[in-house]
């Protein structure tokens, strides 16, 4: 971890952690979905991130929280985590300040994140973007039509 | 009437007016004389791109489209295109387009023709695209259930046999979903039901599941029947359970209304007896000869007039 995230704290013998400098915080996820979505990220673990699991939260009773240094989400990782964590927050941080916050919403389309589960699908025979429409917590393939739930989406994701 | 579309790639594309403005369409072509038809598509070039085989479809577009005057280039086997060098499908669209005013395509991959409605300029008719869509056969299908009952709105049909695998049936349904008043008899074993996503959508149209035929004979205007196919099943005992359970004779329909037509998307196996073949029900010959007056319409509203 790196040295700007955490901090020793003699007289309580702990790891008190701080925000990041510059970067991105996604906060209120739900409980247990921070694992799956660094994964989603495809983080490198090049930058610094730190992930806290199953934490107190006064809005939603328990939450996990992911400080990512020296990242800004793009417009396809805002969408997979749209997929997965609607409701939640990403704030990006610049100069130790909250510069933005922005709340994780269901995208309605997405292009070139969900791997179309239809072998037969020309997106799986062709290189070429797959295209989603999310409706009624449904996906559905703009080129073959095929119907994912979003079970099967997130495992498309990872 | 307005027409609203640039290509015609799946039924789900088609709102209500659309649909009835293929059908005016095709109505108008059945009654124009072979001397006006020829003259509407008049100077045009139509490609027609068959990568995997087909009968009824190909014969049916390519008559369509001599019938309307235009000139017609193409294959009927992918064997025998760049595909098979490796070319991908956006690149023979993009090479055909430059030569042609249209292009009708079937593909065995799903999503081909919207694809190829991205890639090119000219408008793209989808015959077939793997399991995906076929909508042609389905406004074929509303064509011959209007001209047989002047009205597809209130029409009570029963989908017979393979209702989990066959597209056409999941077309037909959610087309007639579009519809007022339908009530569509769902008729298969339980191994080919209809799927549960198809159901959910069906929310303008009553629905009846059942694995007996005999009983809702009487209470239909159609029986739309469709080929149980051997390769569906995981073995031999499960498809032999039931692979004689829809074969529709004089007996089945003794009960039926006199009025009563069966219609299928052909080519039958056994489901179909030829003894039905002669009586006033069966409609299914009548019905592939609809795509004809269909696919002018569809090529007459997506062609005629530009340059």
């Amino acid at each position: 971890m790196s040295n700007a995230m955490k901090e020793y704290d003699k007289e309580k013998d702990v790891v008190r952690l701080n925000p990041i400098s510059n970067g991105t915080v996604i906060d209120h996820l739900p409980p247990a979905t921070g694992p799956t979505i660094i994964r989603m990220l495809k983080l490198s673990c090049k930058e610094p991130i730190m992930m806290a699991v199953n934490i107190d939260s006064k809005k939603k009773g328990k939450k996990d929280l992911i400080f990512i240094e020296g990242k800004e989400l793009n417009e396809k990782e805002v969408q997979k985590l749209g997929l997965i964590a609607q409701g939640s927050t990403w704030n990006i941080v610049k100069g130790k300040r909250v510069v933005s916050k922005n709340k994780i919403e269901m995208p309605k389309e997405t292009t070139g994140i969900i791997v179309c589960s239809n072998p037969k699908c020309i997106t799986n025979n062709e290189t070429l973007e797959t295209k989603f429409t999310i409706a009624n917590n449904m996906g559905k393939c703009h080129y073959c039509e095929r119907e994912m739930n979003m079970k099967d989406i997130i495992k498309s994701l990872e | 009437m307005k027409w609203n579309l640039k290509d015609i790639i799946s039924i789900n594309d088609f709102s209500r007016e659309d649909i009835e403005c293929v059908l005016f369409n095709a109505k108008k072509m059945k009654s124009l004389s072979r001397e006006k038809k020829s003259k509407i598509l008049k100077n045009k070039v139509v490609a027609s791109l068959f990568f995997e085989p087909s009968t009824r479809t190909r014969l049916s577009f390519e008559t369509a489209i001599q019938n309307l005057g235009a000139r017609v280039v193409g294959f009927a086997d992918g064997g025998v295109s760049s595909q098979k060098k490796g070319e991908t499908l956006s690149d023979s669209i993009s090479t055909v387009e430059n030569y042609v005013d249209g292009i009708v395509m079937r593909h065995p991959i799903e999503g081909a023709a919207r694809r190829a409605s991205e890639v090119s300029l000219v408008p793209i008719i989808n015959g077939g695209d793997g399991a995906n869509q076929h909508p042609t056969q389905t406004l074929l299908d509303l064509f011959t259930i209007k001209e047989e009952f002047n009205s597809i709105d209130g029409i009570k049909i029963a989908l017979v046999g393979d209702l989990k695998y066959g597209r056409t049936v999941h077309s037909l349904a959610l087309a007639l979903n579009k519809f007022k008043k339908c009530k569509i008899f769902f008729v298969a074993p339980e191994q080919l039901k209809m799927p549960q996503e198809i159901m959910e959508k069906l929310t303008n149209v009553k629905v009846v599941e059942t694995e007996n035929l005999e009983e809702i004979v009487p209470k239909v205007d159609i029986i739309y029947s469709t080929r149980i196919q051997k390769e569906r099943f995981p073995d031999e005992i499960e498809y032999n359970k039931v692979k004689d359970a829809y074969v529709i004779t004089p007996n089945t329909i003794k009960d039926a209304k006199s009025s009563m037509r069966i219609m299928h998307p052909l080519p039958r196996v056994n489901e179909l007896s030829q003894e039905l073949d002669g009586t006033k029900h069966a409609l299914y010959f009548k019905q592939a000869g609809n795509g004809i007056p269909v696919r002018e319409a569809l090529l007459k509203l997506l062609l005629e007039g530009k340059k």
